[in-house]
């Protein structure tokens, strides 16, 4: 496992609820509160643990809880401007969405995203599948903080068959975020 | 040859497909040109002026006339904009039918980033087919991705330094350690070694060195009447007297207990160091202050000087500053000894102490 998933669920505890949190965290499985290493890759067991003593920290389902935390990704503006590039609008931002892991592998060649299948079904109703439990939890997050990010009203749901099924209402629903193709700062 | 088929197209479909498209008629003039090269050009580029006059071409030696131009269909061309040199442009150009004049296609290549910033482009100024967004994206994650390996290099090498010092330092004291001295001590035996006109010079040109030994006297009564809090406290305050007494480049090291090394260099003139080493032990004896108590202890130092050798081996000279260490405890606590002065002792048969 990249050490970036585990870098992400450690800036989300800390930022969302306190460095408290994150170092009774840390103490439940027995990790340096000083926490993980970006850039080199973990055991995957790890990732596991953080999860479970987080959420039984939080008493909250595991589910919700990845759902949180990919939502507090598409809110950090680095993430959710390199999110921005893949669409000029959240339905081609979905319709791409298959795009994602090759987007991902392009930026950090060592980190493993699951493979992402997009399907239309119907007008405004996109099929999101992803293999992996874990990613597609935070990637439900992900679609619900960069609907908001484009100003689109869309609903979320996991289907029973493991599919996320997004039903986007309104493609033009508020202003959304201000996004320059041009990185702030380069001139 | 076969007649190629052809196509119509309409100036607004050419727009979506190549928004930098320029059509340029026969004699050089612009005719029109796509909706972002309009936004690079600024207003100058009305239909009508010239081609040229909008654009320097770099690279092609043969595209200084239109007429030439539309021939360099086979070429890389490479364009500057007149207006603002910093912009530069790769392009294409293709002729079209006879006394339609060419049809160029242009983009940003490996400049885009700036390009972008400075035109305040947008995901709409480029065709789908248009990688520069994707090259936009991926200088973006590179920086974020350098910048967080950066950070990594960083910590990786900032805990580095603290190990090492810390292998290399007495936790007590924050003298240097045994391991701290050997470094040292390999060091000086490597610069001797590489010195092959020492004994010429009689090793005075030189930089020669002192070699000291000193052990604390008394200490071992310190520990037993305040105890061992008491002791540490002497410890350090042994620590900073000697740091006191020698300059930045000595070496001041404890090897543990109440046992402590300086090599002092450049230091080999025995009445300096003799002079040096009361300095440290009156020093010592000043009554040191613990918890309302004076502690009272003094030191013995054994000298051995790297001029006295012709190679100036550091374990040898650990060994005689030692022996001279000794020999002075024997005289009498709180003394100092040149290990020279036993050996010529050895030979004459008496005693005799430095400048005493």
């Amino acid at each position: 496992m990249h050490g970036l998933v585990n870098r992400s669920l450690q800036a989300f505890l800390n930022d969302t609820y306190g460095t408290a949190l994150w170092e009774a965290v840390a103490q439940d499985i027995d990790m340096d509160p000083s926490g993980v290493e970006a850039m080199v890759q973990h055991d995957d067991s790890l990732t596991e643990l953080l999860v479970e003593a987080a959420a039984r920290r939080l008493v909250k389902p595991r589910e919700a809880l990845l759902e949180d935390v990919g939502a507090y990704l598409a809110s950090r503006e680095a993430l959710r401007r390199l999110l921005r590039f893949s669409g000029r609008n959240y339905l081609d931002f979905l319709l791409s969405l298959d795009e994602l892991p090759d987007r991902i592998h392009l930026a950090i060649p060592d980190l493993d995203f699951p493979a992402i299948t997009v399907t239309e079904h119907g007008a405004g109703r996109v099929l999101v599948a992803c293999s992996l439990p874990l990613y597609r939890n935070v990637l439900a997050g992900v679609l619900r903080g960069m609907a908001d990010d484009y100003g689109a009203l869309a609903v979320i749901e996991t289907n029973e068959d493991g599919r996320l099924c997004v039903e986007l209402m309104d493609a033009q629903f508020a202003a959304g975020r201000r996004f320059d193709l041009a990185r702030p700062g380069v001139e | 040859m076969p007649e190629m088929p052809r196509v119509s197209i309409d100036l607004s479909a050419m727009a979506r497909l190549m928004p930098m498209y320029a059509l340029v008629s026969p004699d050089g003039r612009l005719r029109s040109l796509g909706p972002t090269l309009a936004k690079v050009c600024g207003p100058r580029a009305m239909p009508g002026i010239p081609f040229l006059e909008l654009f320097r071409c770099l690279r092609s030696a043969c595209a200084k006339s239109p007429g030439q131009l539309a021939k360099a269909q086979d070429d890389r061309l490479v364009f500057a904009l007149r207006d603002n040199p910093d912009t530069v442009l790769r392009g294409q150009v293709v002729p079209l039918g006879a006394g339609q004049g060419m049809l160029l296609n242009l983009s940003f290549g490996i400049s885009a980033a700036e390009a972008v910033a400075q035109y305040a482009l947008d995901c709409e100024d480029f065709a789908i087919t248009d990688l520069t967004v994707e090259l936009l994206y991926l200088t973006e994650a590179n920086a974020a991705v350098m910048g967080e390996l950066a950070a990594l290099n960083d910590r990786l090498l900032k805990s580095r330094d603290r190990a090492e010092r810390r292998a290399l330092t007495d936790s007590l004291t924050g003298l240097s350690n045994r391991r701290a001295l050997e470094l040292s001590c390999r060091r000086l035996s490597q610069d001797d070694a590489f010195d092959p006109d020492r004994r010429r010079t009689g090793g005075e040109a030189k930089k020669g060195f002192a070699v000291l030994q000193l052990d604390l006297d008394h200490f071992k009564a310190v520990n037993d009447t305040y105890g061992h809090a008491a002791g540490d406290h002497v410890l350090r305050h042994v620590g900073m007297a000697l740091r006191a007494e020698t300059r930045q480049s000595d070496v001041v090291a404890r090897l543990g207990g109440d046992e402590f090394v300086l090599i002092l260099s450049g230091f080999t003139d025995s009445v300096a160091v003799m002079k040096l080493a009361r300095r440290i032990i009156s020093r010592l004896e000043t009554p040191i202050e613990y918890q309302g108590q004076l502690c009272r202890i003094s030191g013995s130092i054994g000298i051995a000087l790297s001029t006295d050798y012709a190679i100036a081996d550091t374990d040898r000279m650990l060994a005689d500053a030692d022996a001279a260490l000794y020999h002075s405890k024997h005289e009498g606590r709180g003394g100092a000894m040149l290990h020279r002065l036993i050996r010529e002792d050895a030979q004459t048969g008496g005693p005799v102490e430095d400048g005493a």
